[in-house]
């Protein structure tokens, strides 16, 4: 299995002062890593990093030599522009392919294939058409897991992909992933839901406030202190 | 009927006439494009900013005594486009603090100046032309008539070649920048060509004005279309077509070319508003 990426005391922060430090942790092919984590544990800052959108303040970050910006699929939280925007889902999953396209104005004959065959095998090619406000939450997210498809095939990296979904279209969306996962694609999961990320990951991160709390895989979490401690704590707060 | 077609007649044997229509056309247009991407990105206002930017520095134009004030108008507000970006991207100054600050304060400078190095007797007169754009579009020379087809063709094009670009930074920057694209650029490219546009307006509708050229199209044409092309191509129908009435309206009636080029756009707005509804019912 090839490695995806390699982190080895990686401190990230903000302006000049340490949001998060001593990550280290390994993704390698195929795997389904799920970054567990309070709000304001430094997710979202540990997210651009991954993209390479900004650089950590020390430690090293491995990234294998043919890997480049962009290479994974990014799926960002909904913003408030997206939920009445007038796009068809043709439009908005073709834009995956935008990095592709270089300089060049138009899309082209492969792009447009590309679009269409990822909108099929997310099971969407009959919504393509449709207009992304008037979908239901699930289908959305499936447009932009499309979109993200379409710009990066090997890694996809989901920031807490199952917010404001129901009950049901959350069960179909962490099947959806699964079967991506089993189809070779690795994945990265931002999550608070304690649940599906033991149900589905391979491997966990979890940050606590300011630090790395565990990494390794979800077996071995749920037998650790801290996946106890926090399986109690998620246990507690359903019932 | 006679009588109206033969007024018609006349009018169209003046030049001055036909530049009106032509850079009424390409301004309405050019201003339609960009509008849908102005309002989608939540940046209603920088038109409105921009143009009170321009007003202040047309005021300025006119104590030194420029002949062709586009020279000293086009610079300040493609500087102040940039940087008003600039100031929306940094999360230290809001976005809609960094713009009210620059129009408001751009709109008081440029009025001061108006009062204490006066260009003519009328004051007044002066400023309601500027914000109002009154009948300056009536009085255009040929060379205005040029600089306005050039700029039109350059914001056209770019819109045209960078189509897919836009689309793709106003529906999700996260995700291009993600991608490896540098959106970075392509906002900077918005803001000047809607700085280029805002300039040219002026001329037609005034400073006040400008945003409803660049708002209203794009909203009516969001009310009932939904997909982005469509939005936009119908955005640029609704655009020529109220500009165009709005023109022979006002020749036809005396009224200000500017506001009677909104008030047809306001008309179509609640065409489309009420159209809405029936489409809305046919779709659920």
């Amino acid at each position: 299995m090839g490695n995806v990426l390699h982190c080895q005391d990686i401190v990230l922060g903000w302006e000049g002062s340490a949001v998060v430090s001593g990550l280290n942790f390994n993704i390698s092919e195929g795997d389904y890593l799920c970054i567990l984590g309070e709000n304001g544990s430094g997710k979202s800052t540990l997210i651009k990093a991954l993209l390479g959108l900004n650089k950590p303040m020390s430690g090293m970050m491995i990234k294998p030599a043919d890997m480049k910006a962009g290479d994974i699929g990014y799926l960002p939280q909904q913003t408030a522009v997206q939920r009445d925007f007038p796009a068809s889902v043709r439009e908005i999953v073709l834009s995956g392919c935008l990095p592709k396209c270089g300089l060049r104005p138009f899309y082209n004959k492969a792009e447009k294939e590309l679009a269409r065959s990822t909108m099929e095998r997310l099971g969407i090619a009959e919504l393509s058409k449709r207009c992304y406000r008037e979908l239901s939450g699930g289908q959305q997210q499936r447009v932009l897991i499309a979109r993200a498809l379409c710009a990066a095939q090997k890694v996809l990296l989901l920031d807490e992909p199952v917010t404001g979904l129901d009950p049901k279209a959350q069960l179909d969306l962490y099947d959806l992933i699964a079967e991506l996962n089993k189809s070779g694609v690795t994945i990265i999961m931002v999550s608070h839901d304690f649940a599906a990320a033991v149900k589905y990951a391979s491997h966990i991160l979890h940050i606590g406030a300011r630090h790395q709390l565990f990494f390794g895989t979800t077996a071995d979490y749920l037998s650790s202190d801290v996946g106890k401690l926090f399986e109690e704590k998620a246990v507690s707060e359903n019932e | 009927m006679s009588d109206f077609a033969a007024k018609l007649q006349l009018y169209f044997s003046y030049p001055f006439v036909w530049y009106a229509l032509i850079v009424g056309l390409l301004i309405a247009l050019c201003s339609s494009l960009l509008g849908v991407t102005l309002v989608l990105k939540r940046f209603s206002y920088i038109g409105d900013g921009l143009s009170h930017v321009a007003f202040g520095a047309m005021a300025i134009a006119g104590i030194l005594g420029l002949t062709n004030n586009m020279y000293i108008v086009l610079p300040i507000t493609l500087i102040s486009a940039v940087l008003l970006l600039r100031t929306g991207q940094n999360s230290k100054i809001n976005g809609d603090a960094a713009i009210a600050m620059i129009s408001v304060g751009a709109l008081a400078v440029g009025y001061m100046l108006m009062n204490l190095f006066p260009s003519s007797a009328n004051i007044s007169g002066d400023v309601c032309t500027t914000l109002f754009g009154s009948t300056s579009i009536l009085t255009l020379k040929p060379a205005d008539v040029i600089i306005c087809i050039i700029m039109s063709v350059i914001v056209i094009a770019v819109f045209l070649l960078f189509y897919h670009k836009i689309f793709a930074v106003t529906f999700d920057e996260n995700f291009i920048k993600a991608a490896g694209v540098k959106a970075e650029g392509y906002n900077l490219l918005i803001a000047i060509i809607t700085a280029l546009i805002i300039v040219l307006a002026m001329n037609l509708v005034g400073s006040l004005l400008i945003s409803a050229l660049i708002i209203f199209p794009a909203l009516s044409a969001m009310r009932v279309f939904r997909s982005f092309k469509r939005v936009i191509v119908c955005s640029a129908v609704i655009s020529v077509f109220c500009a165009g009435t709005g023109i022979f309206t006002s020749i036809m009636a005396g009224t200000p070319v500017g506001s009677t080029i909104v008030v047809t756009d306001i008309a179509v707005f609640f065409i489309f508003c009420i159209a809405s509804l029936f489409t809305r019912g046919k779709a659920k």
